[in-house]
């Protein structure tokens, strides 16, 4: 089938667009950041709680009330104005983000994940969602700064660097796993980007308190590194098995150690450690968020360096 | 020594050591995907441990180019299944013991709970307890008679959590033993077949090109079964990327192999042929040049061998066809007469100069590149050869000499001096097939499910309690009414439970909201 150049040169428009209109949302998220009055609140809060709880019992976090509390000083309510105006700002990129991918599966009759540029893409679009997602239930629009960053940068250097001309695909992707497999896989690993930034963050809150001001409370970021992991891991690994029973019938064999199912169960590893952490004395808290931030950098370099240095059977990585 | 043995025990199943061991294996994986391993790609070990040295050669003897099948490895993968044994066979005792237990007893304070809400109400003890029982419908009860006429109920509810986590543990478990044995009986075999009408029967490893078996496979009683590549088919894009594959095969298994009946598939990939507990994969495919080669004494011998693409967007091939002289019976003059036909072949020729390259990957104008090689082709050497290439030893011994060098057409010949004349007739193509065989794959396959069902019950499902007390009291005015108090914890890390017992406490306590003290509850959405 040929490919359509007009849509696809609409959808390289609305690709560029959405980077722009995050690196948008990004700066004014980061007025929220610098003028808002966020830490001390959040503080307070889990002060509160703490007295309610009592002593011995496993603490669980509150989650924030339904609209941020009355700002006390007129600068603080024009930052926070700002805040909502990125998340404004942040689903229209998203909506840019997802014309971008449409366009390219029109333009190209398939689905539009089927090289390093379009993967990458579908991967960040999975990590913005899930970071709106969360918003919805807690109130910290306010790190989107620190969430948005990462995608920012991902995506210029899949539009710069790895930019491919949108093209048919090649035999070995010929089935219907391709979605299957890459949209559990783009979905798990995109979402734990998130909770790997968020677990960075936590460890700034424990380690250097002095610094962290202006970020919420340990156990929110903690939770919220917590419950997101948790989401994504199964889907991350229905991926991998789809993938496995992709490979049974492309490759000849389940699973047979190629550099990219290697680092894809180290990532595993990693995540189910985390998970046990958890349950670890001694480990929860800083050792756990470490783990997370670990196991998102796996994920990380498993997209990149194993697709562009290492070469496997993946035969998007080249293309 | 018992002690000992019974901490090593201790230490090697609690829960710290199974989280060294995970980050070990972890670990230990890594350089497998970033070392050339030799199972995958043995000449890149090879090129790998010659560029290195000492280095290379200490890596190597260490198994780090055969990482998952090394002692390390499997030690730690060993540990690992040990340790698991040992975190589930008591997890599964008391697992089963809570299952027939009883929710605990209510606490005497239930303020200091991490959930707490308390109201008063007109109705009566049991009519408290009565409403409380409808709506902790679901959940596991009971019902307590406490001191001066109050009662309590504990509920736990959320055992399914336990449940999910043992199956995914289990599942794990199962998946290990089946990956195992899978490695004991599997077999695996490279052939190539060409596409006019030839035939691979899997009745021993010798028919193989390549064969890689199972510890217990010895490649005796291998699934019979026979194939025949009658065409294959490709296309092309424009720019020289693969489209399409197909082979049209038919085969024959079972009965059909006394009655001499073939069935027909189209063999591509993503879609292998599964027969009788084996597989068959179209894994590549190529072109196999055919030559006839004239001897002297007036005798010809054609032969059809399939050359190996050096460049998958061009198809450019490289390959040797080799021929022995026929007549003559005396081995050492025979190995003065050998002849091999070696260089490219190119499925639509260009001509740079003198040396031929390729633009296209169909066979649009074929054309070879090729040296004649005449003299000792070191095949009786007992050493084994490449098909795909002459022993270069030979070359430098001087006992293979380059006797011409030509780029030929279809139908175009070379005429050596001795008078014998190589022909080239045209090009086959052969189709590169894989065999198969993993009798465990579908229990792995099962394991897998249940793993991930397992995981998601269990980081879904949330542990949970809940108590209620009734107590009478007699207010102020003299009117007896109840205080009715809950409490609630969760017992996994997992939050988001506030947001249920709330609405737990709200219909309990209802006709008295604004007494209790609330909770800050999560934002419903
Ligand atoms: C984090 C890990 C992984 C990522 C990010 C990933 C991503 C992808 C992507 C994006 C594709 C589509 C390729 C394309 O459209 O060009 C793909 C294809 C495929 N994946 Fe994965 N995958 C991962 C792990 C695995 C694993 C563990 C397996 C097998 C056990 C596997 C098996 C396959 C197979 C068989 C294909 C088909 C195609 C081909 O020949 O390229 N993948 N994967």
């Amino acid at each position: 089938m040929p490919v359509d150049e007009t849509l696809s040169t609409y959808s390289d428009w609305c690709y560029g667009s959405a980077v722009g209109v995050y690196v948008l949302a990004m700066l004014f998220s980061l007025v929220d950041q610098a003028f808002g009055r966020h830490g001390t609140r959040q503080a307070e809060r889990t002060e509160r709680t703490r007295e309610l709880v009592g002593a011995g019992a496993p603490v669980e976090p509150p989650e924030p009330p339904e609209r941020p509390e009355p700002a006390t000083s007129g600068r603080a309510e024009r930052a926070r104005r700002f805040g909502r105006m990125a998340v404004a700002l942040t689903v229209l990129g998203v909506g840019l983000h997802v014309a971008a991918l449409v366009l390219r599966g029109f333009a190209t009759g398939r689905v539009p994940w089927s090289n390093m540029y379009e993967y990458g893409a579908t991967l960040c679009l999975a990590a913005v969602i899930t970071w709106l997602v969360i918003l919805r239930r807690f109130a910290i629009q306010h790190l989107s700064v620190w969430v948005l960053l990462p995608v920012i940068v991902l995506m210029f250097l899949g539009g710069v660097v790895l930019y491919t001309e949108a093209a048919p695909v090649q035999p070995a992707l010929q089935s219907y796993w391709l979605v299957i497999h890459v949209v559990s896989i783009a979905l798990g690993s995109g979402m734990v980007l998130v909770p790997g930034v968020v677990s960075v963050l936590y460890l700034i809150k424990v380690r250097k308190p002095e610094w962290a001001g202006r970020l919420p409370a340990a156990d929110v970021l903690d939770q919220v590194a917590y419950r997101t992991t948790v989401f994504a891991f199964p889907i991350y690994t229905a991926g991998v098995i789809f993938g496995a029973i992709w490979a049974e019938s492309a490759w000849g064999r389940f699973w047979g150690w190629d550099p990219k199912e290697v680092v894809a169960f180290v990532a595993w590893i990693v995540y189910a450690a985390y998970l046990h952490s958890r349950a670890t004395a001694g480990w929860r808290g800083g050792r756990a968020a470490a783990i997370n931030i670990l196991g998102a950098a796996v994920m990380v370099f498993n997209l990149f360096f194993i697709n562009l240095v290492v070469a496997g059977l993946h035969s998007y990585a080249n293309g | 020594m018992i002690a000992f043995l019974r901490n090593t025990w201790r230490g090697l199943t609690s829960m710290r050591t199974a989280l060294i061991l995970l980050f070990l294996l972890a670990l230990a994986a890594m350089p497998g995907a970033l070392l050339p391993q030799r199972d995958l790609n043995a000449g890149a070990v090879e090129d790998y441990i010659a560029a290195n040295g000492w280095w290379g050669r200490l890596l190597d003897r260490l198994g780090f180019f055969d990482v998952y099948a090394s002692v390390w490895f499997s030690a730690i993968y060993l540990l690992l299944f040990v340790s698991l044994i040992g975190c589930l066979v008591p997890r599964t005792f008391e697992y089963a013991k809570a299952l027939r237990g009883k929710p605990v007893l209510t606490p005497r304070n239930l303020a200091r709970l991490p959930h707490h809400r308390e109201g008063r109400t007109d109705a009566g003890v049991t009519e408290v307890m009565a409403g409380a029982r409808r709506r902790l419908r679901g959940w596991r009860l009971t019902e307590r008679e406490e001191d001066d006429g109050a009662r309590s109920i504990s509920a736990e509810r959320g055992y399914l959590r336990e449940t999910g986590n043992l199956v995914f543990h289990f599942a794990m478990l199962g998946l290990i033993g089946a990956l195992a044995l899978g490695k004991m009986y599997q077999y695996e075999g490279q052939v190539i077949v060409l596409a006019d009408g030839s035939e691979f029967c899997n009745s021993g490893t010798y028919a193989y090109d390549s064969f890689q078996p199972g510890l217990r496979v010895d490649g005796t009683d291998l699934t019979q079964f026979c194939v025949r590549v009658n065409d294959f088919t490709a296309n092309f894009l424009p720019s020289g990327a693969a489209d399409y594959f197909r082979a049209d095969i038919e085969y024959q298994t079972g009965e059909d192999l006394e009655t001499g009946t073939w069935r027909p598939y189209a063999l591509e990939v993503n879609d292998p042929l599964r027969i009788a507990g084996d597989r068959v994969y179209l894994l590549g495919n190529g072109y196999a040049p055919t030559f006839t080669v004239t001897f002297p004494n007036g005798e010809q011998r054609t032969q059809t061998i399939q050359w190996r693409p050096v460049d998958l967007q061009t198809y450019l091939s490289e390959g040797a066809t080799k021929f022995d002289p026929p007549g003559i019976t005396d081995p050492a003059e025979r190995r003065e007469k050998q002849i091999a036909v070696t260089g490219l072949f190119a499925p639509t020729a260009v001509l740079q100069g003198n040396v031929l390259a390729s633009a296209f990957p169909e066979a649009r104008d074929p054309a070879v590149a090729v040296d004649v090689m005449r003299g000792d082709l070191g095949t009786n050497s007992g050493r084994g050869q490449s098909i795909f290439e002459i022993d270069q030893r030979m070359v430098d011994q001087g006992r293979l000499e380059r006797v011409a060098r030509e780029n030929l057409r279809p139908g175009e010949e070379i005429r050596l001096d001795d008078g014998t004349v190589v022909h080239f007739d045209g090009v086959e193509r052969f189709a590169y097939l894989q065999v198969s065989h993993d009798p465990t794959q579908v229990w792995v396959l099962g394991f897998a499910v249940a793993l991930v069902l397992g995981l998601v019950t269990s980081l879904t499902i949330k542990r949970r309690r809940v108590w209620v007390r009734a107590t009478p009291i007699t207010d102020d005015d003299g009117t007896g009414r109840t205080v009715v108090v809950l409490g609630g914890l969760a017992r996994t890390d997992q939050a988001g439970y506030g947001e249920e017992f709330g609405r737990i406490a709200d219909d309990l306590l209802e006709p008295e909201p604004e007494d209790a003290e609330r909770v800050p509850a999560g934002r419903e959405t």
